[in-house]
């Protein structure tokens, strides 16, 4: 082995060690108990069985008679499309606001970055929580509606999919602007002059300069935010309400008072392999990309 | 090494030196309890404290599969808990919780009679009951002016009450409390009967706002909710910041349940668990418990040392002929069925 | 047609929208600081000033403990987490379009893709089975692994951003590796270091449901003790200690910058 792939190895070891042994292992461990059967109160026992897997298509009636039920495929696409609308209005907002970032002197860059980032710090799930009381009946937006005169009673904005949606975006924006600013940041100013040098105007200077360059970027935000906003369970707890769920709450339900350990493991294996799937194939063509080179 | 590295290096280090040192100094009597959330009294754990010289460490669950994933994955140091009755005599059987023969405890005399024989533990050998209650619904009698004596107003909402319910989230709750209504025994498996636990719980739910078992009472008291499924003693605590509202002792009944009190097997101190129950047992000890978190105890005689507003609460006592029935878990078939009902109805 | 010169960095309305957002992310943090001083329990009805419930924090044991626990737990994982990703990245510099390289930066993302409960429960299985007990050190283990892909993307994109130039001058002028490595690419390396360190410090200071599942006695952490305290509605005392969570870190960042700018300067 040449010396500069010894010290590659080396280098690689510890992280992969780290993640195969912590990782990988107890996840193939959750794989695993998706392929066996539920132990009374939760828990898992012998013998190995596909009925996990099967449970989310077919299921058993209230008589006894097995048919094809769509409801957890209701659930699993309520998801991913509550998800997807949180990437793309994360899009929306965040890719203006990287460029604004971007654009700003270098010295107020840290610091409007900085602002970005700081609310991450604060606990999510008292970020959250905090929306309950400005949106809720007695809450503060409403409260300020009232005294101005504009309502006279409440207007309900909590428990409703937008009210999950305005959560999720809250909680995910900066891990969409900050891959996007991180690429942008890197933009050639000169490529932008000449573009506008030659009477291009701002909108098709985005669209021919600015856009490909970000692109990685978003893609990128859009997988950081894809991911945890389809596996997210308080957003749609707190601010929907619980009168529908979502795949994060349905897993969370199964390893407790459902008490259904191999399900659970099952539906999660399904979303990870559909994640993994899509990270896979974005990062196979934009591998060169995402690595920033 | 630059500065950064260096310091945070020490930071860590620190850090870690400092941890060690803390738990080395905690190690002496410290009595760990893991317990709900919310149900415990600051003040008895601070007369505990003052009188035994024994530090309380309390650490927090929400709910029972959390506390069984604990102590099935090996948790250690807890030296009491609190677990429901259904979950009990799986615990004994896993060997998850320790015998401590309560009744050779100082104190147990004061134990009410009806729980020293129970089904689940006779003899009192694994536990205690800790605070027992019922669940039922609370309306607020200043929106709605009618006659309250059905579960009726809960299903079948008048249109004042529409869209301003709320429920449990937990599926056995609300399915219970359904059942309860429709007069259903408990873990029913009759296809029939849950068709119609079925039917009843969507045609309920257009007029739910909420499904969620936690914050009940300060939507209560805010009247985000105008009427909840609700247990006594947070309907009691909910009363008295606003004094509108009405639990409901329904005709169809109501479902009982009982937490007991339970010393892990693993426990690292079972002698100060012991103390602490037995402390749990004075009369004084169980109305500060009764007073602070609003449930009754397993203690008699602590009338005389509530103030008047628990005392005399009605959300105490229910009527002679109130049909409280315990739910004991299911079987994995019932589970199952009722897994489904719910999925479908929050789907 | 004004007299002003194109700037291209200056889109219009650019601003103003900004600002909105800013407002939009910074609403909840201004409630979560205005209502830690409120006297009255009811969050958002004003009932006068009070520095109560800081008091209240102060003096409450459990939540002290928690919040030793949570900051131990973070400070060890940033350390962790950061040191794996520094040396990850680094691999990445040559080899990494090969077999070994992909599956470095999938396994490194993994963490992110994979449902937070699924990864609890596992973990708690994992731990159990293997019978692996070293207190806050399991706590300590499982949070490095879902930091490590925090610190890793920034650390990774300023990496592939330095190109090789300036390391090749230094070479010129050490022949040891290591020492252009301390001396040339990690100065270069340490703004992104930093900022990785902090989205891991952050990340594990956030966790809430592998903490909650695999703490065990006196390992609960900050989040999990709120999480119990916002099951009975949201008392100021949350507010207070955000408030200081919030304070602190705003400080700690602050002196990670002027460091850095010393050091600069050096």
């Amino acid at each position: 082995m040449s010396s500069a792939s010894r010290s590659t190895a080396l280098l690689r070891a510890p992280v992969l060690l780290t993640m195969i042994l912590f990782m990988v292992l107890p996840m193939g461990v959750a794989v695993v108990y998706s392929f066996l059967t539920n132990g009374a109160y939760g828990g898992v026992k012998l013998p190995f069985t596909t009925a996990a897997y099967l449970k989310l298509l077919v299921q058993e009636d209230l008589d006894g008679k097995l048919g094809f039920s769509p409801a957890y495929l209701i659930i699993l696409w309520r998801s991913v499309l509550l998800a997807g609308l949180t990437v793309i209005i994360s899009i929306i907002i965040g890719l203006p606001l990287a460029w604004y970032i971007a654009c700003a002197a270098p010295a107020k860059r840290g610091r409007l970055l900085l602002l970005v980032t700081l609310p991450f710090w604060i606990n999510t799930l008292i970020r959250t929580y905090c929306w309950v009381l400005i949106l809720r009946d007695e809450g503060l937006v409403n409260q300020s509606l009232r005294r101005m005169g504009l309502i006279d009673g409440h207007i309900q904005f909590l428990y409703n999919d937008v009210a999950i949606l305005l959560g999720m975006v809250y909680t995910y924006l900066p891990f969409m602007v900050l891959p996007i600013f991180a690429v942008l940041e890197r933009l050639n100013g000169d490529i932008i002059e000449a573009s506008h040098d030659l009477y291009a105007d701002r909108w098709t200077t985005f669209r021919r300069m600015v856009w490909p360059i970000a692109m990685p970027g978003t893609i990128a935000g859009s997988l950081l935010v894809f991911a945890p906003a389809l596996g997210s369970f308080l957003a749609p707890d707190l601010l929907g309400g619980g009168k529908r769920l979502m795949i994060g709450s349905l897993i969370q339900l199964q390893f407790s008072s459902s008490r259904n350990w191999p399900f659970g493991s099952a539906l999660a294996t399904v979303v990870s392999i559909g994640i993994l799937l899509a990270l896979f194939l974005v990062v196979r063509k934009n591998f060169d990309k995402v690595l920033g080179r | 090494m630059t500065t950064i590295s260096r310091l945070s290096r020490t930071a860590v280090v620190a850090a870690v030196f400092a941890a060690v040192i803390g738990a080395a100094a905690k190690a002496e009597d410290t009595l760990h309890i893991y317990n709900w959330n919310g149900y415990i009294s600051q003040a008895m754990l601070d007369k505990f404290t003052a009188e035994t010289g024994v530090t309380v460490a309390l650490d927090t669950f929400d709910n029972n599969e959390t506390l069984l994933a604990k102590l099935r994955g090996g948790s250690s140091g807890y030296d009491i808990t609190v677990a429901s009755t259904d979950f009990v005599p799986l615990m004994i059987e896993e060997k998850l919780i320790q015998p401590v023969n309560i009744s050779e405890l100082p104190g147990y005399e004061n134990v009410d009679a009806q729980w020293k024989e129970t089904t689940w533990d006779p003899g009192n050998v694994y536990s205690i009951p800790y605070f027992w209650g019922v669940t039922s619904y609370a309306v607020d009698t200043a929106v709605y002016t009618g006659p309250t004596d059905s579960m009726e107003l809960l299903f079948n909402p008048p249109a004042e009450l529409q869209g301003k319910i709320g429920m449990f989230s937990s599926p056995t709750e609300v399915i219970a409390l359904a059942m309860r209504y429709l007069d259903i025994a408990p873990c029913s498996t009759d296809a029939e009967e849950l068709k119609a636990v079925d039917a009843l719980l969507q045609s309920q739910k257009a007029s739910v706002k909420i499904y969620d078992s936690s914050g009940i009472l300060g939507r209560l008291v805010s009247g985000e909710t105008v009427i909840s499924q609700v247990a006594n003693g947070e309907a009691l605590q909910a009363r008295l910041q606003k004094p509108s509202l009405k639990f409901v002792f329904a005709k169809e009944g109501g479902v009982a349940w009982i937490d007991n009190l339970v010393v892990p097997a693993s426990a690292a101190r079972p002698d100060l668990a012991k103390k602490f129950l037995s402390f749990l047992m004075d009369p004084a000890n169980a109305a500060l418990q009764q007073k602070d978190v609003g449930y009754p105890t397993a203690v008699v005689g602590t009338g005389p040392m509530l103030p008047p507003e628990v005392a005399s609460a009605p959300e105490a006592s229910p009527p002679a002929d109130y049909k409280k029935v315990v739910s004991p878990v299911c079987s994995e078939e019932a589970a199952q069925k009722y897994d489904l009902i719910w999925t479908r109805l929050r789907q | 047609m004004s007299n002003k010169p194109f700037d291209w960095r200056a889109t219009p309305g650019l601003g103003g929208f900004s600002l909105i957002v800013f407002l939009f992310l910074y609403a909840p943090l201004l409630v979560i600081v205005i209502y830690s001083f409120n006297v009255g329990r009811q969050a958002t009805v004003w009932e006068g000033f009070s520095f109560d419930w800081y008091a209240r924090v102060f003096s409450n044991r459990d939540m002290g403990v928690a919040l030793r626990n949570s900051l131990i737990v973070a400070a060890a994982s940033m350390a962790l987490s950061t040191t794996l990703a520094v040396t990850a990245a680094l691999s990445m510099r040559r080899g990494a379009s090969g077999a070994g390289g992909k599956l470095t930066l999938g396994l490194i993302l993994l963490p992110l893709v994979v449902p937070e409960i699924v990864v609890a429960v596992a973990t708690l299985v994992f731990f159990s089975g293997i019978g692996l007990k070293l207190g806050l050190g399991n706590l300590i283990i499982a949070h490095t692994v879902f930091c490590v892909p925090f610190a890793f993307l920034p650390i990774q994109a300023r990496l592939a951003d330095m190109g090789s130039a300036v390391e090749d001058a230094g070479r010129d002028l050490y022949s040891d590796e290591w020492q252009v490595f301390r001396r040339v690419t990690l100065p270069l390396l340490m703004p992104a270091i930093l900022s990785g360190a902090m989205l891991a410090f952050a990340s594990s200071l956030d966790d809430f449901l592998i903490s909650m599942l695999l703490a065990d006695a006196g390992q609960t952490t900050l989040p999990v003790y709120i999480y119990g305290m916002l099951r009975l509605g949201v008392s100021p005392e949350v507010n207070a200690v955000s408030t200081l969570l919030l304070g602190s870190s705003v400080l700690i960042v602050l002196v990670a910058l002027r460091l850095q700018r010393m050091s600069k300067a050096k």
